[in-house]
């Protein structure tokens, strides 16, 4: 378990956390990162630092994207299985939110039919902006197995405007972390802000 | 049970049952009873209640759609009798037209089984309170798994930005569909399938 005891009869300690150090320096990680060390002299110099406004708000935007589950199909296990502690999306700020109207980003994990389009359509009208779509899978991606059924979409971006496909069927959590990971990086790189 | 209960309970029931059941069959130790359409509770109240056959489960209700026939659906029900172990196939033959009488006051089951058979091959059942679509989408017009529906269907959807909502067009496919298995197994290919190619011949 990693507990030990201070004394006999005292209580059970967890140790302290060392953190990641490097075995070379036995210094953490990073430590001698020229931005971090510039940033950390600018704030112990000046007590300040300057940044632009768009940067900081697309990084607290990034780390704070909560996703609403869309899951359609067998896609939606992969999706549960990345919100589970071994991929465990949550370290990223990506965290399940049930509720549309709270949520920022809308995972569709599945085969959209024609029955669900209008549904699927009501609920992504309701999220407020900035929104964002990740279409997981090869049957929200382009119909998929099913591209030419009667009562399959043809890609759900004939219903709502996407920002990354996760290519797969089903996506690995992998795959779908991997996504979550380009859409973090499209926001940094295309954020932009109502004025 | 082995074929040749099964076979004496067949006969038990056709015989138990004349004008109805018009005849019975074995086949993979499955007893299948072929049924009049308009006899079918007559029927069903029998199996479930006479002491020897106790068909109190309904498993399944379907349909099979042969369209050169005359009569182009069979509409099959599945019962489990747990009292004899045994499971039963009734036949039914219908059209489009024929009314076939609801079994939802034997078993109320049968509901959803109905709907669904109604829905995609168009079977009318009489007698059911509440005869909607259970699958397909609302408005949707045609029987999916009759032979004669087109895979593709009629319409798909689109979301239409004037409109702000979800419209309905006739499909236009960007590349029609095209079959590369020439030689399925399902269309009479000659060649042994994989793994039969050491077995002797069908008995």
């Amino acid at each position: 378990m990693g507990l030990n005891q201070a004394t006999p009869s005292g209580p059970v300690l967890a140790p302290a956390p060392k953190g990641i150090l490097d075995p070379s320096t036995g210094k953490p990680v990073g430590a001698n990162d020229p931005f971090f060390l510039e940033v950390n002299h600018e704030l112990s110099d000046k007590g300040f630092f300057v940044a632009a406004a768009d940067d900081l708000i697309t990084w607290a935007r990034t780390g704070s994207l909560m996703w609403m589950t869309f899951g359609l199909a067998c896609c939606a296990v992969e999706m549960m299985q990345v919100s589970m502690p071994r991929y465990d999306v949550e370290r990223f700020g990506f965290a399940p939110r049930a509720s549309p109207r709270q949520s920022d980003v809308m995972i569709v994990a599945g085969t959209l039919t024609n029955k669900m389009a209008p549904a699927l359509r009501k609920v992504y009208d309701q999220m407020p902006e900035p929104r964002y779509v990740i279409s997981m899978g090869s049957c929200a991606n382009g119909g998929g197995y099913y591209h030419y059924s009667y009562s399959v979409v043809r890609g759900c971006d004939r219903i709502v405007p996407i920002d990354i496909y996760v290519p797969g069927c089903p996506p690995t959590a992998e795959a779908l972390l991997y996504g979550v990971l380009l859409l973090q990086k499209k926001i940094r790189r295309t954020g932009t802000i109502e004025r | 049970m082995d074929d040749g209960k099964l076979d004496a309970l067949g006969q038990t029931i056709v015989s138990a049952l004349p004008g109805a059941a018009t005849g019975h069959a074995v086949a993979f130790n499955q007893l299948t009873v072929d049924v009049e359409a308009s006899k079918i509770v007559e029927v069903v109240k029998y199996l479930r209640d006479d002491p020897n056959c106790r068909f109190v489960n309904i498993t399944d209700v379907t349909a099979v759609d042969y369209p050169e026939r005359d009569k182009r659906f069979d509409v099959i029900y599945h019962f489990l009798s747990p009292t004899l172990n045994a499971r039963i196939r009734l036949r039914v033959a219908a059209d489009e037209t024929t009314q076939v009488p609801s079994l939802i006051d034997v078993f109320p089951g049968a509901d959803w089984f109905e709907r669904e058979a109604y829905d995609l091959y168009g079977v009318f059942f009489v007698g059911h309170p509440d005869m909607r679509r259970l699958l397909t989408d609302y408005g949707f017009e045609g029987h999916p798994l009759r032979k004669d529906f087109p895979l593709t269907g009629f319409v798909e959807v689109r979301y239409d930005d004037q409109e702000k909502r979800v419209v309905y067009e006739p499909v236009r496919l960007n590349q029609e569909f095209r079959k590369f298995d020439f030689l399925s197994p399902w269309e009479g290919a000659d060649y042994p399938l994989p793994g039969d190619e050491k077995a002797g011949p069908k008995v």
